[in-house]
């Protein structure tokens, strides 16, 4: 099963990392289709951000698969990963304080991204359009010039989102996007998630359970680096092992 | 290729180096003798180095303790060029071989090494200058950045480097020079650089060199690249995870402060007329991290400021306090560090550049005055 299939964008296939000898992932496996959004649910240390992290090569897997489109990523490196169409947000907000929001957005933007390419990129009206519009859907349009620096923590949260839409992931993996949030801005993000998962197949790793039944597809339920449940949120809510180890307390 | 020239450099940038100009041009050498003004063009020099680690360290947060190695590595490349010209049959005509260079001869060499043949050429050696430092730049970077050691244990091999490169010159005497270096430069291509006329004009050569120098790394600072290098520094994995492979941007930054290090280096062989061990080991190569702390790691004019005026104070201290200087220049670095962390640039952007767009602004608003009530 190791060649694509179009009904899968994503096939995670017996997925398995050991630090010194603990599996925080053991023996994955699930399916994405395009279009999915995928919802990972399961208690602190349950290995939900480690499966992110081997999924988008920060961190090597000891076995198993993940195939994208056709691709076996776990022997790309990051970059190619990230150019064959999968965008990662971290769990803490990850901007360039020292650059404005613009140029945080410039840096993503799909464009000149070798040696020379960096260095002969041009700032052409196309390239401050994109930015433009994808500011407004991040609710910083009248903060392009400021620092990253002085953004809320919530807004910083926004413009790392703003950071791969511009990349138009065609898999994009969030994690956490509302936590620490406030209730103003949690209605706006989820707000802003609906719009962005339209056209392309997301996996969000999320504890709101309103904001879940919201927005996902399907559930997974990991605990201790394994499947525990899997379905519509509906099914998995009532699961009879999922009460027991996560939803029950 | 074409970016706006406002993008390339701002009206600030532009005075900032209008000032470094008349300077460096002007000022010093209508006010020092040639004996002076080719101490100030050997200590320019550094500034070369200085520029690269603004780059490297400044922006891209990759602090090299060993720069002294490419510096070396590219005023080697041209003392060899000048020895050999120097070693004519007829100059050597008294050593056991003649036409080699005087410290083979006394290490018992019968014949030029394969490996120092090319350097008959003026070509090869200018080209050398700059490309020997970038591949061993290369290498090292390729192999450091590419297993993703940064930091500390980065800045602790580059020193391992710089040792190691002292001790292979002192080490092949019969090759290098051994711990003399390469002395006794007289000619190139014919032309006595050892005369007055030759120093004051090598130092123009060297002035020049500089801003073509200042002008490249502008350009690096004000592209994308640049704020890659910042946005590197403070967030290594969104780069990577924005679709860049950091470790490429790591290997050319370091490479292009090397490149520039290693001009350094030749231009110091042109003016002082000599290359040795000293220059290329521990401690110049710490040496040249602090001419860019104290003048501001962050700007590349500040760099240079910063190298004219620490060896200018070294100079002028350890004359009359050798064995006090060292530590000297310790404190000023901690000074440095623990007040003003952006140097000397800082101090400028922080309170003098303020007070003159004030001044300016004021005399703008003058003239507007002025210009009112006549209308
Ligand atoms: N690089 C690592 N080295 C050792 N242990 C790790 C590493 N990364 C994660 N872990 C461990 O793996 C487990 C799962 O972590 P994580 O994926 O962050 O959980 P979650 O995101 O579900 O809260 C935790 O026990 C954590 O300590
Ligand atoms: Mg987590």
């Amino acid at each position: 099963m190791s060649t694509s299939n179009p009904n899968f964008v994503l096939m995670v296939e017996g997925l398995t990392v050991s630090f010194d000898g603990f599996k925080a992932v053991n023996d994955l496996s699930f399916y994405v289709e395009p279009n999915e959004c995928r919802v990972i649910i399961g208690p602190n240390g349950a290995g939900k951000t480690t499966v992110l992290d081997l999924i988008c090569g920060r961190t090597k897997a000891t076995s198993g698969s993940v195939n994208f489109k056709g691709q076996e990523l776990l022997n790309m490196r990051e970059d190619q990963i990230v150019h064959a169409g999968v965008g990662r947000k971290f769990q803490t907000p990850s901007v360039y304080e020292d650059l404005t929001v613009f140029e945080n957005l410039e840096l993503s933007y799909p464009k000149g991204h070798g040696v020379f390419g960096a260095l002969t990129f041009r700032r052409d009206d196309q390239v401050k359009a994109r930015i433009k519009e994808i500011a407004e859907t991040i609710f910083l349009d009248d903060q392009l010039d400021e620092k990253a620096a002085y953004l809320s923590h919530g807004q910083k949260q926004w413009l790392e989102i703003g950071m791969l839409l511009i990349q138009d992931p065609e898999l994009l993996m969030l994690d956490e996007p509302v936590a620490g949030m406030s209730v103003a801005e949690r209605k706006k993000t989820a707000e802003l998630l609906n719009r962005i998962i339209q056209d392309r197949s997301v996996i969000v790793i999320e504890h709101d359970m309103g904001f879940v039944e919201d927005i996902a597809t399907r559930v997974t339920v990991l605990h201790q680096g394994k499947t525990l449940s899997e379905g519509s949120m509906e099914r998995v809510q009532n699961d009879p092992k999922v009460i027991e180890v996560y939803l029950g307390h | 290729m074409k970016r706006s020239f406002s993008s390339f450099m701002t009206r600030q940038d532009m005075v900032g180096f209008a000032i470094l100009a008349v300077v460096i041009f002007v000022l010093l050498p209508i006010s020092l003798d040639t004996f002076r003004l080719n101490l100030f063009g050997k200590y320019l020099t550094y500034a070369f180095v200085a520029i690269g680690l603004v780059l490297c360290w400044g922006a891209g947060g990759i602090l090299s303790l060993g720069q002294g190695v490419f510096f070396g590595l590219g005023g080697y490349c041209m003392a060899m060029f000048l020895k050999l010209e120097a070693s004519t049959p007829e100059n050597t005509s008294i050593q056991s071989t003649p036409g080699i260079p005087d410290f083979m001869d006394w290490n018992q060499l019968t014949a030029l090494p394969a490996w120092w043949e090319p350097f008959h050429s003026l070509a090869f050696a200018l080209f050398a200058v700059v490309a020997v430092p970038v591949f061993f730049a290369f290498i090292i970077g390729v192999a450091m950045f590419r297993r993703r050691v940064g930091g500390v244990y980065f800045a602790i091999i580059t020193q391992a480097f710089a040792a190691i490169l002292t001790i292979l010159i002192i080490g092949q005497q019969g090759y290098t020079g051994g711990v003399n270096g390469i002395t006794d430069l007289r000619t190139l291509k014919g032309w006595d650089i050892r005369t007055d006329e030759a120093k004051e004009i090598l130092y123009y050569v060297n002035g020049v060199m500089l801003f073509v120098v200042l002008f490249a790394a502008q350009f690096i600072r004000k592209s994308k690249l640049g704020r890659l290098l910042i946005a590197m520094r403070d967030q290594e994995d969104r780069v990577r995870f924005s679709g860049y492979d950091v470790a490429a941007f790591k290997i050319f930054v370091f490479c292009a402060g090397a490149a520039f290090a290693g001009i350094g280096g030749a231009m110091f062989t042109l003016q002082v007329g000599f290359m040795s061990p000293t220059l290329v080991g521990i401690v110049p190569s710490i040496e040249m991290v602090i001419f860019c702390a104290v003048g501001g790691r962050i700007s590349i004019l500040g760099a240079v400021y910063g190298a004219l005026l620490v060896n200018w104070a070294k100079t002028t201290f350890s004359e009359s306090f050798p064995e006090l200087w060292l530590l000297g220049l310790g404190a000023l670095f901690i000074a440095v560090v623990m007040v003003f962390p952006n140097g000397l640039a800082g101090v400028y952007s922080e309170h003098v550049a303020p007070r003159i767009n004030r001044l300016f602004n004021k005399s703008a608003a003058d003239m507007a005055g002025a210009k009112t009530p006549a209308e």
